[in-house]
């Protein structure tokens, strides 16, 4: 019976959510395929061990621990010349990985690496005799492919929220193994990580995104958007290359087909008209609510709730709304 | 500095596809093709730095049938000095078995800098550049936002969820681009006129074993929507009342 593994991507010696959905597909591919053990494997800086627990928690027997001083920030090389060699050692049929951006720099790293195929940022998956079988979205997820990947081991990248991260009672082994290479050896060196608006949520993560479009007229308006995002308190903040691009927002807060990809439960556009690029990054969501003043604006087609009306003045309403109705919970 | 920018030939997004009767391809009856969107940006990041340094050579080297010579030839008229055309009847969906065949050419070209897009916006598999940098043996910084050469070394900026990292490097270097580097410039009548006589290399390839197979292509399901519930503040409870009771959201 083939093991399972799954690489559990940390930050700042925080375990990410993706980093334990990780840890749920492969538990549920190991028990979906006759059982096998799943090996969980985690690299920090030192402390990053004190996490075993809550990866054990998330279905993992086996926990391979690496801490290392100079694995503080995200060092590409140590990492996937470490996840490669644990690949390589072990005969696994599945090596899962997160397609965040960290595991999207990652996963086809070590495949080349193992001289494995890689299915990218899959949003499904499925053993199906010899092979493996995934969905994954093409052309901006204008269209879905299903892909047959073949050989062993395959290596996947599992779109954030694909699964969800489930506890299934179960205590490790925990193992503290090295790094494969000294991370002072490191061609590409990590110098810094700056941390965005940091007391907000992640637009990969959060269950609602609020945002904001031209429509919001000049750049404190987006106050109002970040107010909204605040009444929710699950909220993060996105906006339209409109707006990126004349530095408004931050690149990283860009949604469509040339920022981020997302699919919240509830995606609240705001002074956005709709245009095609835009939809390509949220056309997924599963409620998406629309705030423009031009009843012809595109994104009323694929709203499921529109408001005909100023943003200015329906968001500060809207706020105040969503704060009660939050507060007689 | 030698640069190469490897480039994909792809479909216009702003398509509306349709499924070819195989169901295992996109139909590409009157589709529209041009320079994948991150390519474009990392052939403009490409010409930027030869600007800069005020000397060099910039390579766009594109792997597929005889139609990447007119995705060749946009490169060639927005800038770039040579392009190498690796002729294959396809394109493999394996993203390692595409990345085996560009490498194995650019190893080849004794290059400073090879770029290539964040991902190739049909395949969107964001593997190629580091699958080859790996197969190279050569430093790769991926999803590069913002990338500064000098002296033999890069700094690059990366976007994570929610923050970004810094990252240095020496070169010879693999680094894909993200949106924000830079937008591509379009070919001037003079650029256009300048590419016919650039030249176009064509070499016949085999690309192995493709562990990929597509078993099917689907469109997602239409989203129905569409509904206007009212106008202004006053839509508001209306608004509320949905997202707790219908959506369950709030
Ligand atoms: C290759 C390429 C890639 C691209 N990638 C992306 C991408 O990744 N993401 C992206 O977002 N865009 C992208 N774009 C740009 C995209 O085409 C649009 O230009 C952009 O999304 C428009 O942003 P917007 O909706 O904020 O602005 P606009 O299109 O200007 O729309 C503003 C809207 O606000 C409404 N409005 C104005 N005032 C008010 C008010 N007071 N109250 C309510 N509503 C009001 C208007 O009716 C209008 O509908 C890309 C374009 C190209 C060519
Ligand atoms: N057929 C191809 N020819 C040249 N470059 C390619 C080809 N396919 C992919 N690439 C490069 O690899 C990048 C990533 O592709 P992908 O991994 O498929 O998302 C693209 O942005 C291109 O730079």
């Amino acid at each position: 019976m083939a093991n399972t593994f799954a690489f559990v991507e940390s930050r700042g010696g925080e375990l990410r959510r993706v980093g334990l959905e990780a840890v749920t597909a492969a538990r549920r591919l190991a028990d979906a395929t006759g059982g096998g053990e799943v090996h969980a494997l985690v690299m920090g800086a030192p402390g990053i061990a004190a996490k075993a627990e809550t990866i054990g928690a998330h279905g993992a027997d086996v926990v391979e621990v690496v801490e290392h001083a100079g694995l503080a920030l995200y060092s590409p090389e140590v990492i996937a010349a470490t996840a490669a060699a644990r690949i390589g050692a072990a005969s696994y049929r599945v090596a899962f990985f997160s397609a965040s951006a960290q595991g999207r720099d990652l996963a086809p790293r070590v495949a080349a690496k193992v001289g494995a195929s890689l299915g990218a940022d899959a949003t499904s998956f499925e053993a199906a005799g010899d092979a493996i079988v995934v969905r994954h979205p093409v052309n901006t997820g204008k269209v879905i492919a299903t892909l047959s990947i073949s050989g062993s081991p395959v290596i996947l990248s599992l779109r954030p929220g694909a699964v969800t991260a489930t506890k299934t009672p179960r205590t490790a082994r925990v193992e503290s193994i090295a790094p494969a290479m000294d991370p002072s050896a490191a061609r590409v060196v990590p110098k810094e990580l700056v941390a965005g608006n940091s007391a907000k949520l992640d637009l990969g993560e959060a269950p609602v995104i609020v945002s904001g479009g031209r429509g919001l007229r000049a750049p404190e308006n987006f106050k109002l958007v970040e107010d909204l995002a605040a009444a929710f308190g699950n909220a993060a903040v996105g906006a339209t290359r409109a707006v990126t691009d004349d530095g408004w927002r931050p690149h990283t807060d860009q949604i469509g087909q040339t920022g981020r990809l997302v699919s919240p439960d509830l995606y609240v556009a705001c002074g956005i008209s709709g245009a095609i690029q835009h939809l390509a990054g949220m056309r997924t969501s599963k409620t998406i609510v629309a705030i423009n003043k031009d009843r012809e604006a595109p994104i009323f087609k694929i709203a499921d709730y529109g408001v005909v009306g100023d943003v200015l003045e329906v968001l500060p309403v809207l706020t105040e709304a969503v704060r009660k109705a939050k507060q007689s919970h | 500095m030698k640069i190469a920018v490897c480039i994909k030939r792809a479909a216009d997004m702003e398509t509306r596809f349709k499924i070819a009767p195989s169901g295992t391809s996109v139909d590409e009856t009157g589709v529209k093709f041009d320079i994948a969107d991150f390519d474009g940006f990392a052939v403009e990041a490409a010409l930027q730095i030869k600007e800069k340094e005020g000397a060099g050579e910039v390579t766009v080297i594109s792997l597929g049938a005889d139609a990447v010579q007119e995705t060749l030839r946009k490169a060639l008229s927005m800038g770039a000095d040579k392009a190498v055309h690796l002729k294959a009847d396809a394109v493999p969906a394996d993203a390692l078995a595409i990345a085996r065949v560009l490498a194995a050419e650019l190893e080849t070209g004794g290059y400073d800098l090879m770029l290539f897009g964040r991902m190739a916006i049909d395949a969107a598999n964001q593997s190629v550049g580091p699958m080859a940098a790996e197969l190279l043996g050569v430093p790769c910084v991926t999803a590069a936002s913002q990338l500064t050469i000098a002296n033999g070394k890069g700094t690059a900026r990366r976007e994570l969820e929610g923050a970004s990292e810094v990252l240095e490097f020496p070169l010879p270097a693999v680094v894909t681009i993200d949106e924000g580097i830079a937008r591509p410039r379009l070919p001037s009548l003079k650029g256009i006129m300048a590419a016919k006589k650039k030249p176009l290399e064509v070499k016949p390839v085999q690309a192995g074993e493709s562990r990929v197979t597509v078993i099917k292509m689907e469109l997602p399901p239409e989203r129905t929507g569409g509904r206007i519930i009212g106008e202004g503040p006053d839509a508001v409870p209306e608004l509320v009342r949905l997202l707790q009771t219908e959506a369950k959201v709030l």
